[in-house]
């Protein structure tokens, strides 16, 4: 998986917790919780997607290095690698 | 014979509308089974009847809108005859059912909170638009072909029948939580008192507990919160129930009231009922299922209806504390802060530490703030103590 497709599938999770969401106006680079307003609840759910969708585990100990979409696709991706 | 009313779904509530009945005459009901759904400013809500009985009579209609109180239905009690010349049951199916309606009624439908709000701006019908999500859920792209198709045939968006108007349930809400509030201020002398809660010792606890379970168990610190609250109300009662009648009702259930804040704006705080005899993982698994229905505008009237006080907690990436306006007619409110790292000076030395704002709204005619204080220290207590909260 290349890291577009990977962007794409962390972008649907997103969008399936927050469908307000703008994806073209998402900054990969700023923080993503501040962008879309995802409290703890929705951030836990979009982690749980993608943990379901790409079948990636992810500790509670690596969500803090998971701060903007760029980290997250990053993350997903050296796992996947890894797998 | 019972008679079936519209109950209020919390002190905010003046009406709704039922969309459907979930029995027909004839039909054995048993205590806590749905019987109708009901439409109201902030959700449609599953209502569930705490009598048991026999449709004897659906009196109200789909799409009719009608005040708190109304009543809706008749239900004959065990053994009880209907009436003579009103008769229903099994073996005299409906002489007299209220017509149904030509085009049956509708439905549950499922419409993301985006959808709802991007189709009151356009004016779009939502009754008119094919949901193309899971379970047939309308979603924002449905809303918006519709939007692209009404404005290419330049066609009248309610030109369907029956209420025409499309509802803006984001200003109803408003119109709502107005009401509800600004009558909180007017009748409930409030008193406020924090403490600041250490969560170190919780934190660590949560995090040896989470890395022990699969990622769709772990457990957030809002779970820790509300049982701590759960448990220390169990010892501060006065701060647990109605002021009703000019007086307190103590009420010995504990039903938290969680507020949940909707994407589209407003808000709404379902209750977890019993939340003080759930453990953790249930009172998770109960938090992140309310958490969504109430989301998805599906909500059970005893959830709406039966809180015995409100917790509001901003989660991370809210203010640092909160003091909250009551519920009328509960007697208090406890809030949360954000959970963030501060100095924490402790036997005679400084360290940095996870702490939270904890506050306590509450009811003078009810409580004082010393006892309040004390509360909010019993629940510090409790949060150091967090492998005492599973149970």
């Amino acid at each position: 998986m290349n890291t577009s497709e990977i962007r794409a599938v962390a972008l649907a999770t997103l969008l399936s917790i927050a469908p307000e969401v703008e994806a073209d106006e998402l900054r990969g680079d700023r923080p993503l919780r501040s962008q879309v307003d995802l409290d703890s609840m929705d951030w836990l759910n979009f982690l749980l997607g993608l943990h379901e969708k790409l079948k990636v585990e992810i500790p509670e100990a690596d969500y803090a290095r998971l701060v903007t979409l760029d980290d997250v696709v990053a993350y997903l991706q050296r796992k996947l690698a890894a797998q | 014979m019972i008679q079936f009313k519209l109950p209020a779904l919390g002190s905010d509530m003046d009406e709704g509308t039922l969309l459907e009945w979930k029995v027909g005459v004839g039909d054995t009901v048993k205590k806590g089974q749905v019987v109708a759904i009901v439409d109201t400013s902030k959700a449609a809500v599953d209502i569930e009847s705490w009598q048991e009985g026999t449709v004897h009579q659906l009196i109200a209609e789909p799409g009719q809108k009608m005040p708190v109180g109304t009543v809706m239905a008749t239900l004959l009690e065990a053994g009880e005859a209907a009436p003579a010349g009103v008769g229903a049951g099994a073996a005299a199916p409906a002489p007299a059912p209220p017509a149904t309606p030509a085009a049956a009624p509708a439905p549950r439908r499922m419409i993301s909170p985006a959808a709802r709000k991007h189709a009151a701006e356009k004016g779009i019908d939502l009754d008119r638009v094919t949901g193309s999500g899971p379970h047939g859920a309308v979603t924002l792209d449905d809303v918006e072909r519709a939007a692209a198709a009404a404005a290419v045939t330049a066609e009248p968006p309610a030109a369907a029948p029956g209420p025409g108007k499309p509802v803006d349930r984001t200003a109803d809400m408003r119109r709502t939580i107005a009401a509800a509030m600004s009558r909180s201020k007017r009748e409930i002398p409030h008193y406020y008192v924090a403490e600041d809660i250490p969560l170190a010792k919780a934190l660590a606890w949560l995090q040896a507990a989470n890395a022990a379970r699969p990622m769709a168990e772990r457990l957030l610190p809002a779970a820790l919160l509300l049982k701590a609250v759960a448990l220390g109300l169990q010892r501060y009662p006065e701060l647990n129930g109605y002021w009703r009648d000019g007086e307190f009702q103590a009420e010995q259930a504990i039903h938290l009231g969680v507020a949940i804040s909707l994407r589209q704006g407003g808000l709404i705080a379902p209750a977890l009922l019993d939340a003080g005899s759930k453990t953790l993982t249930q009172l998770m698994q109960e938090l992140t299922d309310l958490v969504k229905r109430t989301r998805a505008a599906s909500l059970r009237s005893s959830e709406m209806s039966r809180a015995t006080v409100t917790v509001t907690n901003l989660g991370d990436q809210g203010s640092q504390a909160v003091f909250g306006v009551i519920t009328p007619p509960q007697v208090a409110l406890v809030g949360f802060g954000r959970v963030a790292e501060r100095p924490w000076a402790e036997d005679g030395g400084l360290k940095v530490l996870p702490v939270v704002t904890a506050s306590l709204a509450a009811d003078h005619r009810v409580s004082d703030g010393h006892r309040g204080a004390l509360f909010l220290r019993e629940l510090n207590d409790l949060l150091q103590r967090p492998e005492e909260l599973e149970k």
